[in-house]
């Protein structure tokens, strides 16, 4: 049952297995948990991946000879533990909401872990050894294992738009079998492939009840359900993600966030639309009498209509239509509304047309599929209001849970480029959830004033009206001040409906703290200081970060303080929890986790086989005199001769990198194939320490992941749409990267990888400051051009960065394979591990000085690796490169120096994007 | 001589007869002193120097352990919220004081909650006021409390299964309205259920945690106004201490 011939094929589907997973997992945890828990278990579950680089380096003997065994076992495996890790750990009782109430939920959070580990384990070993057991056929095995990568990344998302996550889920489980089953297929020896066939057959096959989703019972859908008579009406999945549909009929819904406490009609019946099993919107019935919708009047978004005569309207976020009736009640000559999800557009006008009167084809309305910003920016037609809608839910946004979500809807630029697209006298509204101590409309209105002096406004107050009601906060904002009348419908709008100002020119500061009474008038305080000289000194004494997003920065949900911190978890037995902002204390737990499972899965074991197998890993290491000893016994068994004195007159090493050989060197502790380098003598300055290697396959993990992360948000303005700008650029970099690392193979095998390497590194570093600096001023007069334009702009953008990337890496790692084979597999470890938290890291970064720093410190960390080459001189690390190892002779010579096996062993790892929904980038 | 045997029989009898009899009777008073301390502190926020006597005592007869599920009782008198099961949570005994305070409950007055959860806070109220009245909307949540207020023994508290949207028509109007549930907004059928100088107290986040309370104040010539509480001492300026 020994595999002849390299597995391509079962390559191929076991890598778009895994990769499909991943995302696939990530929909789940957001489904199931919440997303950016789901972030934090997945990403230590993708150390996984390093904790199979130990493995195969400890036991690599052993399972290179069973390798299709071991192939098709670990394939099986991942399968079948894809599925049953996701079931058990959806029954472990994981409740992160109480996890700082009860410590017990630490434990439980760990179980997740563990649990989640096992089928990345299965697969990143699978694929690792097929490179160790196919050497000579690096290129291609690398070939179908990107093309697998890129395939099951965007096979995942077209899954998502066809099927539940659950059923997708088994696919991809299913298909990890067929991969296994390619592999042992054999004339007259089908039965372990058909038995691995059967199983995929049963994985498909399941009763969909047996792998049903259990929800945390503290998600609103599942709390909606446990009502008498609720019922699910129907439910869409997509990469947006699964959108449900449910009616009430005993005790009705009556969605109406903020309405007036002098309201005296309720909602009209509705049904409820929920994304993600939480935070719904609705659908109101609306059967031509406008009547029933006169509740609409009283939440504070109706102020805008109070101001404006038959306005034409652009409403942004319309989703189940409430906003597009609201604007057609109260007046609106035309409603041009702004859906992103198409599916909840058909659930309205399709699925349930009749009962919600179609609102996106009323008189007068125009529908439009597309996302909110980038529709403003690429039309040129001007409105007389432009309303953002309450997009996210107040459960999510009261416990900070979009933290760590960019939006661009909310930045200062975006502000002005809604302003741009106003006619005179025109008003931007945007409605915000009231958090206390108040957050999201401070800083809604700390941002405006931002916009308006960026225009050059010299008093922004007297653009600006804000008020409250006890919910729900709504902004206006005017490119001209103000007027008396209009100032005078504000206040009438206000006294009758029982609304406070939070600002408004001319204003008594009575009016601040009359009806939704607070303790001070926080909310105008705020105001005030806002537009005052004092705003900075507001914005640093102030407990919550209100500090405007920007393009750059796009993280308007971003409110946490370290400053704060300690007196909010000393607050905690007294209710302070509610001060929490979660999403970044999150994100950091997510990053030290990264760094301490990470250290312990893939450094460690790795530096104990160093050690065990008398390697340290210490740069400059020196030699015990048994290691020399071993090292002449290699010398004896190599089969190269040394070449002479190089051009700089250094001394060249003696060998090469040694195959298999029983007996040979210590490979009687069946440790590994691979044995280290020599390096004693006047050359041992040419051999890189560990140190050398460590720095630079970290900075190249960091780097490429940095760069790809930060450009993935370049291009979700550009491209409109996060799923496109997602599925592009990552396509577009594997692809690049790609054919960059088949190139950089013929650069190896003529001595040109240090040199290569430097370049490459230049280029990039060139580049990617270069787009970071200018894509922005670029792409906005391009903002016009159709789709398909912008995908192809895209792409060229893209190219020649992404084929420069993908070379360091290969040419770092032949160079290693050369000097020091032992260090390879702990390079390939590094880098991995150095991927997965450059993941997270990219979010921190941004968070704190913008997507452009995220990109100069990755040019710099490129750089970095240049200066530290694996082939490179460690004590003049910018000096001239060292001539190539040795040249080979034969082309079985030629193939050995391509590309070393763990090319894409350890490459993925997740990207956060907007949306909540997280893909898996492949990376060098 | 009789005296000196009487005092200590009496005293047994009461003790007997007193919820400290129980074995959480150590973790109560802890509890009972956290909760005084934590109002307290948050005098300036929730404008109450101290939570009423009778409030406390009510929270002190109520064996708060017979309202959670077994696995939970271990924590029954820790201060915080705790879960019931059907995705529904208990309180964090501070919140429901406060919240109990809020309202200043009288003996003479009737009560409407919505969201009977496991009953405890109902039973707290039925301490304190002549007559409550609860509603849930999950069916098996509402008849394990009905179950379990019964057996506790709370004449003065019905219970119903329904939709608390349009609060108890025929028993109302009310004093005050404490409402446990997530709602989106303040239904109107509950402010006219309101009778004149009654109040309404939402609490305002998620399940695990009070973001705040929302106090609506119904005044003798009908006038609403509401208050939004945060239930924690805490300026959202540093320096910027209350005047």
């Amino acid at each position: 049952m020994v595999a002849q011939r390299p597995p391509y094929a079962a390559i191929f589907l076991l890598s778009a297995a895994v990769l499909s997973y991943e995302i696939l997992l990530m929909r789940i945890f957001s489904l199931i948990q919440w997303h950016h828990f789901a972030y934090m278990m997945i990403s230590v579950a993708l150390l996984g991946y390093g904790a199979a680089g130990a493995l195969v380096t400890l036991a690599q003997k052993p399972l290179t000879a069973r390798f299709a065994r071991v192939f098709a076992t670990a394939a099986g495996l991942f399968g079948v533990t894809a599925l049953l890790a996701v079931l058990a750990a959806q029954r472990v009782g994981f409740n992160a909401l109480e996890i700082l109430w009860d410590p017990r939920q630490l434990g439980r959070l760990g179980l997740i872990y563990g649990l989640l580990i096992v089928p990345f384990l299965c697969a990143a070993t699978a694929l690792c050894l097929s490179f160790t057991r196919f050497p000579d056929q690096i290129p291609r095995l690398y070939a179908a294992d990107i093309l697998g990568a890129a395939t099951g990344g965007l096979g995942a998302i077209g899954l998502l738009l066809l099927l539940p996550p659950a059923t997708a889920l088994r696919a991809s489980a299913a298909l990890g079998l067929i991969a296994g089953a390619l592999v042992t297929w054999r004339p007259g020896r089908r039965a372990v492939a058909m038995a691995l066939g059967l199983v995929a057959g049963a994985l498909l096959a399941l009763p969909p009840a047996w792998t049903s989703l259990q929800p945390s019972p503290y998600k609103e859908l599942d709390q909606t359900l446990r009502i008498t008579r609720t019922r699910v009406l129907a439910e869409v999945s997509s990469p947006l993600g699964v959108v449900t549909a449910v009616e009430s009929p005993q005790v009705p819904f009556r969605h109406a966030p903020g309405l007036s406490l002098l309201a005296t009609r309720e909602p009209p019946p509705q049904i409820a639309l929920f994304t993600d099993g939480d935070g719904f919107t609705t659908i109101n019935r609306f059967d031509g009498h406008w009547a029933a919708q006169s509740y609409l009047d009283f939440l504070t978004s109706a102020l805008p209509y109070h101001l404006l005569q038959k306005p034409s309207a652009l409403v942004l976020g319309a989703g189940g239509g409430a906003d597009i009736l609201q604007a057609l009640a109260l007046g609106a000559r035309t409603v041009d509304a702004v859906e992103l999800n198409p599916q909840v557009v058909t659930l309205v006008q399709q699925t349930f047309g009749d009962f919600s009167g179609r609102p996106y084809s009323l008189p007068g309305v125009r529908p439009h599929l597309a996302e909110a910003r980038g529709f403003v920016a690429s039309h040129d037609q001007r409105f007389d209001l432009i309303q953002v809608a309450l997009l996210d839910a107040f459960s999510t946004a009261a416990a900070g849970l979009h933290g760590l979500a960019e939006t661009y809807l909310y930045t200062v630029e975006a502000l002005g480029t809604y302003l741009d697209h106003l006619t005179p006298g025109g008003l931007l509204a945007i409605t915000r959830w009231v958090t206390l101590p108040p957050r999201d409309p401070l800083k809604l209105f700390a941002t405006a004033v931002a916009a308006l002096e960026a225009r050059g406004i010299p008093d922004p107050g007297a653009h600006l009206v804000m008020i409250r009601g006890w919910k729900t906060a709504t902004l206006l904002v005017k490119t001209a001040p103000f007027t008396p009348a209009e100032l005078d419908a504000v206040t009438a709008f206000r006294e009758a409906r029982g609304f406070d100002a939070v600002w408004q020119p001319g204003m008594d500061p009575g009016w601040a703290n009359r009806f939704n009474r607070l303790d001070r008038p926080w909310f105008y305080e705020g105001a005030t200081a806002l537009l005052s000289a004092d705003r900075q000194d507001f914005l640093d004494r102030y407990k919550f970060r209100l500090t405007p997003a920007s393009d750059d920065q796009p993280y308007f949900f971003h409110f946490f303080r370290w400053e704060s911190l300690r007196e909010i978890l000393a607050l905690k037995a007294r209710g302070g929890l509610s001060l929490l902002e979660w999403g970044y204390p999150v994100l950091v737990a997510t990053l030290a986790q990264a760094l301490v499972f990470g250290a312990l899965l893939t450094l460690l074991p790795l530096g104990l086989f160093l050690r065990w197998s008398g390697v340290a890993p210490a740069p400059g290491d020196q030699r015990e005199g048994q290691n020399r000893d071993r090292d002449r016994a290699l010398e004896r068994a190599a089969n190269f001769q040394p070449e002479p004195a190089g051009p700089l007159g250094t001394q060249p090493l003696h060998g090469q990198r040694l195959r298999d050989e029983p007996g040979q060197g210590r490979q009687g502790q069946g440790l590994s194939q691979v044995q280290d380098r020599p390096a004693a003598g006047p050359g041992r300055g040419q051999v890189p320490g560990a140190g050398q290697v460590l720095i630079y396959f970290t900075a190249l993990g960091l780097a490429f992941m940095l760069v790809e992360i930060a450009f993935i948000q370049k291009f979700i303005l550009f491209l409109s749409h996060p799923v496109y700008a997602v599925s592009l650029v990552l396509t577009a970099f594997l692809f690049f990267a790609g054919l960059g690392s088949r190139l950089s193979a013929r650069m190896h095998a003529s001595g040109q990888g240090c040199r290569g390497t430097r370049r490459a590194a230049l280029v990039i570093a060139a580049l990617a400051v270069t787009y970071a600096v200018t894509l922005s001023a670029l792409f906005q007069p391009l903002l016009g051009l159709a789709t398909t334009a912008k995908m192809a702009l895209a792409v060229l953008i893209i190219a020649p960065l992404a084929l420069a990337m993908g070379m360091p890496f290969p040419l770092g790692l032949a160079s290693l394979g050369d000097r020091r084979p032992a260090l390879v597999p702990w390079a390939w470890a590094v880098n991995g591990f150095a991927s997965v938290v450059a993941a997270v890291l990219a979010t921190v970064l941004a968070i704190h000085w913008g997507f452009t720093a995220v990109v100069v410190l990755a040019a710099a960390l490129y750089l970095l690796a240049a200066a530290t080459f694996p082939g490179g001189m460690p004590d003049r690390p910018l000096g001239p490169c060292q001539p190539s190892y040795f040249t080979p002779k034969t082309s079985a010579q030629r193939d050995r120096l391509k590309p070393a096996p763990s090319v894409s062993c350890v490459t993925r790892s997740a990207v956060m994007v907007p949306w909540g929904f997280t893909v898996i980038c492949a990376s060098q | 001589m009789s005296r000196h045997f009487l005092l200590p029989a009496l005293l047994c009898l009461v003790m007997a007869q007193s919820p400290f009899a129980d074995e959480f009777s150590r973790q109560r008073e802890q509890l009972m002193t956290a909760i005084a301390d934590l109002a307290t502190e948050t005098a300036a926020e929730t404008g109450r120097p101290a939570f009423s006597a009778a409030v406390m005592a009510a929270l002190t007869q109520v064996p708060r352990h017979r309202f959670v599920p077994l696995d939970q009782v271990p924590y029954a008198y820790e201060n915080r919220p705790l879960a019931i099961g059907h995705g529904q949570t208990i309180s964090q005994p501070y919140i429901v004081a406060l919240m109990t305070d809020l309202i200043d409950p009288r003996p003479d007055q009737t009560v409407l909650e919505i969201g009977t959860g496991s009953g405890y806070q109902a039973a707290v109220l039925a301490e304190l006021v002549a007559q409550v009245y609860s509603i849930e909307i999950i069916a098996p949540l509402a008849e394990e409390a009905a179950a379990r207020l019964k057996a506790l023994g709370y004449p003065n508290l019905q219970t119903r299964v329904g939709d608390g949207y349009y609060g108890w028509e025929e028993a109302g109007p009310f004093d005050a309205i404490l409402v446990t549930a997530a709602a989106s907004h303040v239904p109107p059928p509950l402010i006219r259920q309101l009778k004149p100088g009654g109040r309404l107290v939402i609490p305002v986040g998620t399940h695990f945690m009070a973001q705040y309370l929302l106090l609506v104040e119904k005044t003798a010539d009908g006038q609403v106004s509401s208050r939004q509480i945060l239930p924690v001492s805490f300026v959202p300026l540093t320096g910027g201490g209350k005047d």
